[in-house]
């Protein structure tokens, strides 16, 4: 279906229907029969961009990612990109830093910029009514940056302050050791926010052409939630956007191999509290299997009250406030990780938890019950994920660098009802090698054995 | 580390935001038929401007508002008690937040575990968290479970049930919750020591969290004595926001809150603080702080003199406003002193606020020629007050800050239902651009002056061991 709004042509291509969860305990309130429609647009100027219009509501929440992220900083100018973005409204068009920053706070405009790994994410969400300046100042930080050397230094001071902080932070220290061990001269190994002596050789060209090379039309996806018609929020969109470079020019990272050995490594610092990093290897988003892991974690360290981890390590014995575990799949291989906090003389008894609990999983798997429960909470919460517009955006930015789809609203709850015990205890047993469990403690342990890189 | 796909939301769990102080509380007791008259001249729904809530009190004195919002067929539901860690009895610190702790066991129709086990079931994410004056609790879930856990909900305000077993174990917790907030984080540690040295009387100056040898002595006793007397109807505010009307909320707010028995409720009457007469200054030495920062703190108003709440609000955004204020330009743009430089103005408190100012030395700066100029600027601007530009910028951004809540239902729940659980009412915040808009240029000033004095300030120092001054 296509049709032509004067002279713009706005192909909508696809329709989504957010689903409602299956009715366990009817009440008098019936399910909405609400639809969040996901509609494919593409602008005049032939940016896509994945719209939910939401009439009701009076603002506009754009996202913005560019595919590349810190891994991608030239070697020896870690921290470059992370670096550029918080130039990016400290004076840009006609507008010096504070007058940048005052017409956003003004008019209740927020402007975020974030720099993970493999991902560069910007998002601008304003009041309909100021969407004209919120979109030229958007243009403005994309396209028309200063980087004064005033600026430039005022950022570099701020950012070295921030290494030099983040070198004293048990949690900080845990995780940064973790990636660095796992990934050795892997571009993941290096730190988002940079080092000392990358940030202190880096110059005003260096960011100005880390802006030119990253920030362009062919590595970009765009979703946008408001309440204006498509036309106007194409318009906007190339207001702000058209005049970026067409080509990007981004390294190419190869896939990273996870160490076959895992290690014990304790960092002394006295603290009251040990903090532990761990992690195995997991697996890229797009793996067949993802979802059956995505329960598994869910049952053993994912986020509600009932995981495994929480009820043995917090609810039965009281020896943590905070314990997780999680999926992280990175573009160029998978990640499983988890953190605890606990005092020092129980960090050997959390640490044997975990692993008897890793080595349950993969013996016996899951039960019927476990799974179905993980199913009803994971199909269940699946909309809660779409209450705001800011959400909403964020989730049509992922849905496009991960080719979901643009029926994945719809088909997804199908994905996670599909995964049987037999598949979750395949992929514990395919993932969760204890050998390879690589763990970092920072603190004063007792009684902990280690073993060294 | 960043998690793109699912958002590990545990650590939030159960948190607090403050920090505060006990002493010994008066009560006077309110019999509950005598606040039901001025009930039922309330009870009919007001209707208001930005975001439409609608409001009712239920027979048995449970306030209840509905904030609709239909982008998905999801709602927020959040049960706000008026009680906080300002309410705990003295040497039993940190006795509200094991309470809330607490409140996640059994009752007496569900086994301990059943609560989270069935709104996990149902698709729902839960928390809580304590502040000084209030505790709150939440689900956010699908609209057609709402039902299921209003029963859940209610269930848990009289209904609690913990074996001592129980309380022992989740005291471990509280203690590891304490470790994680306070004792590994130096600046959290002063944040303390602020707190006690800037009420002299008030109980806003002892942690929410407790301090650790009062934690460990907490007892089981206590935690439901303190559940029975608070948690009750006429303590309450319900909050309903999302996919919902007030004509779909009442039948089922009657049915499950409104069962409840109208209790006779005390409310707790809180000592005054005394003239503070003298500035105060307190350091913590720590190895591992870089740079050397200050942190100074005044006595302000609360959140119950609204007026002045709103003032100390826009002088707040004038002089230290996110890298647009007064502080910032001076101190970090103009003289490179500081790598930041900022103020916040804690209004979350119904007795008494605090005035925050914080900077951060660059390397290399003495915390004494910080400090300096720091006073500089706040005094010019003190004397001179601020520009007519600076007022209306300052207006403009708390005015439109609320009109973003619009899109998130859980931040207008939160809204709602801290200002109700701070005494102020459903018609302070749906006309909050006319409130902030009426704040004169004057009231400004006048209001930053007698908040801004050193002797109700206390600064505090926090700096590295190897600061040589």
């Amino acid at each position: 279906m296509a049709c032509l709004l004067k002279n713009w042509c706005i192909f909508i291509l696809g329709v989504c229907v957010l689903g409602n969860a299956v009715i366990f305990e009817p009440g008098n309130l019936m399910a909405s029969n609400q639809f969040a429609q996901v509609d494919r647009i593409v602008s005049p100027g032939g940016i896509e961009i994945w719209y939910v219009k939401e009439p009701s509501i009076p603002v506009i929440s754009v996202t913005l990612g560019f595919r590349g992220g810190s891994a991608n900083d030239p070697v020896n100018r870690s921290g470059l990109g992370n670096f550029a973005l918080a130039l990016l409204d400290e004076g840009a068009g006609s507008l010096d830093g504070i007058e940048f920053r005052r017409a956003l706070a003004d008019r209740g405009i927020s402007f975020s910029k974030d720099i993970s790994h493999d991902l560069v994410s910007i998002s601008l969400q304003t009041l309909t009514k100021h969407s004209e300046k919120a979109f030229s100042l958007l243009g403005f930080a994309l396209k028309d940056a200063h980087f004064e050397v005033e600026a430039v230094n005022r950022i570099r001071s701020q950012i070295l302050n921030v290494i030099a902080e983040k070198k004293h932070n048990p949690r900080i220290i845990a995780g940064q050791r973790w990636y660095q061990d796992t990934f050795q001269n892997h571009p993941y190994g290096r730190v988002i926010d940079g080092t000392e002596e990358s940030i202190k050789a880096i110059t005003s060209n260096d960011l100005k052409m880390w802006v030119n090379r990253h920030l362009a039309l062919d590595n970009l996806v765009v979703g946008v939630a408001g309440n204006i018609p498509a036309n106007e929020i194409a318009r906007l969109i190339d207001s702000a956007l058209i005049g970026l470079n067409i080509s990007s020019s981004v390294s190419r990272i190869k896939d990273f191999k996870f160490p076959d050995k895992g290690h014990t490594q304790i960092i002394q610092m006295p603290l009251t509290q040990s903090v532990v990093a761990f992690g195995l290897p997991g697996l890229k988003r797009n793996d067949p299997d993802f979802y059956a892991a995505y329960i598994m974690n869910h049952i053993l360290g994912g986020g509600s009250f009932s995981s495994r981890l929480y009820q043995e390590i917090r609810e039965k014995r009281g020896l943590a406030y905070s314990v997780y575990s999680y999926l992280l799949p990175l573009k160029h291989g998978g990640l499983y990780l988890g953190n605890v906090s606990t005092r020092n003389d129980a960090v050997s008894q959390v640490l044997s938890i975990i692993r008897s609990e890793i080595h349950k999983m993969v013996e016996m798997g899951v039960s019927e019950e476990e799974l179905l429960a993980a199913k009803k909470y994971l199909t269940g919460a699946f909309p809660l994920r779409f209450d705001s517009g800011f959400k909403i955006s964020k989730i049509l930015t992922h849905m496009q660098l991960e080719s979901l789809g643009i029926n994945y609203l719809r088909e997804r709850n199908n994905l996670i009802e599909r995964v049987t015990q037999k598949d979750v205890h395949y992929v514990a047993k395919h993932l969760l090698n204890s050998k390879q469990l690589h763990v970092v403690v920072v603190g004063n342990p007792d009684n902990l054995e280690t073993s060294g890189l | 580390m960043k998690v793109f796909f699912k958002q590990v939301q545990k650590e939030n769990y159960p948190y607090n935001t403050y920090f505060a102080d006990c002493l010994k509380k008066l009560f006077i007791t309110a019999f509950l038929f005598a606040a039901l008259t001025l009930i039922h001249f309330i009870s009919n729904p007001l209707k208001a401007n930005i975001f439409n809530s609608q409001y009712f009190v239920l027979e048995n004195g449970m306030q209840v508002v509905a904030i609709p919002n239909h982008r998905a067929p999801v709602v927020t539901h959040m049960l706000w008690y008026k009680v906080g860690s300002a309410d705990d009895p003295i040497g039993k610190s940190g006795l509200a937040h094991f309470v809330e702790h607490l409140m996640f066991k059994g009752t007496d129709k569900l086994p301990s575990g059943e609560f989270s086990r069935i709104v996990a079931e149902n698709g729902g994410q839960e928390n809580a968290f304590t502040s000084w004056d209030y505790t709150a609790y939440f689900q956010r879930v699908a609209r057609d479970r709402l039902e299921v856990v209003m029963k859940l909900e209610a269930g848990r305000m009289r209904g609690l049930v913990v074996n001592e077993q129980e309380a022992g174990t989740e005291k471990g917790v509280l203690l590891e919750e304490r470790s994680t907030r306070t004792d590994n984080q130096p600046a959290a540690l002063l944040s303390e020591q602020m707190g006690s040295a800037q009420f002299l009387r008030h109980p806003y100056g002892t942690p929410i969290i407790g301090w650790r040898h009062e934690i460990e002595n907490l007892s089981h006793e206590d935690a439901i004595k303190f559940y029975k007397k608070f948690y009750s109807p006429a303590n309450a505010v319900l909050i309903v926001s999302g996919d919902i009307t007030i004509k779909e909320l009442r039948p089922l707010a009657e049915k499950y809150y409104g069962a409840i028995s109208p209790l006779e409720f005390s409310t707790p009457i809180r000592p005054i603080e005394p003239p503070h007469r003298s500035a105060r200054k307190v350091s913590l030495i720590h190895e591992r702080v870089v740079n050397p920062s200050i942190t100074r703190s005044y006595l302000a108003a609360g959140a119950s003199d609204l007026n002045d709440a709103l003032a100390l609000g826009l002088f707040a955004e004038i002089l230290g406003g996110a890298s647009t204020g007064r502080l910032y330009k001076s101190l970090v743009e103009k003289n490179t002193l500081a790598t930041w430089a900022g103020t916040s103005y804690q209004s979350d408190t119904k007795d008494y606020g605090r005035f925050f100012i914080y900077c951060e030395a660059l390397s290399g700066v003495r915390i004494l020629e910080l400090e300096i100029a720091l006073d500089m600027v706040i005094e010019e601007l003190l004397l001179k007050g601020p520009s007519k530009e600076e007022v209306s910028s300052a207006k403009a951004r708390l005015q439109t800050g609320i009109y973003l809540a619009l899109d998130n239902p859980y931040a207008a729940a939160q809204i709602f239902g801290r200002a109700l659980s701070l005494g102020l009412t459903v018609n302070d915040i749906e006309t909050w651009p006319d409130r902030v808009e009426a704040i004169t240029r004057t009231q400004i000033i006048s209001t930053a002056r007698k908040t801004l004095r050193k002797e109700g300030s206390v600064t505090g120092y926090l700096l590295p061991s190897k600061e040589d001054e």
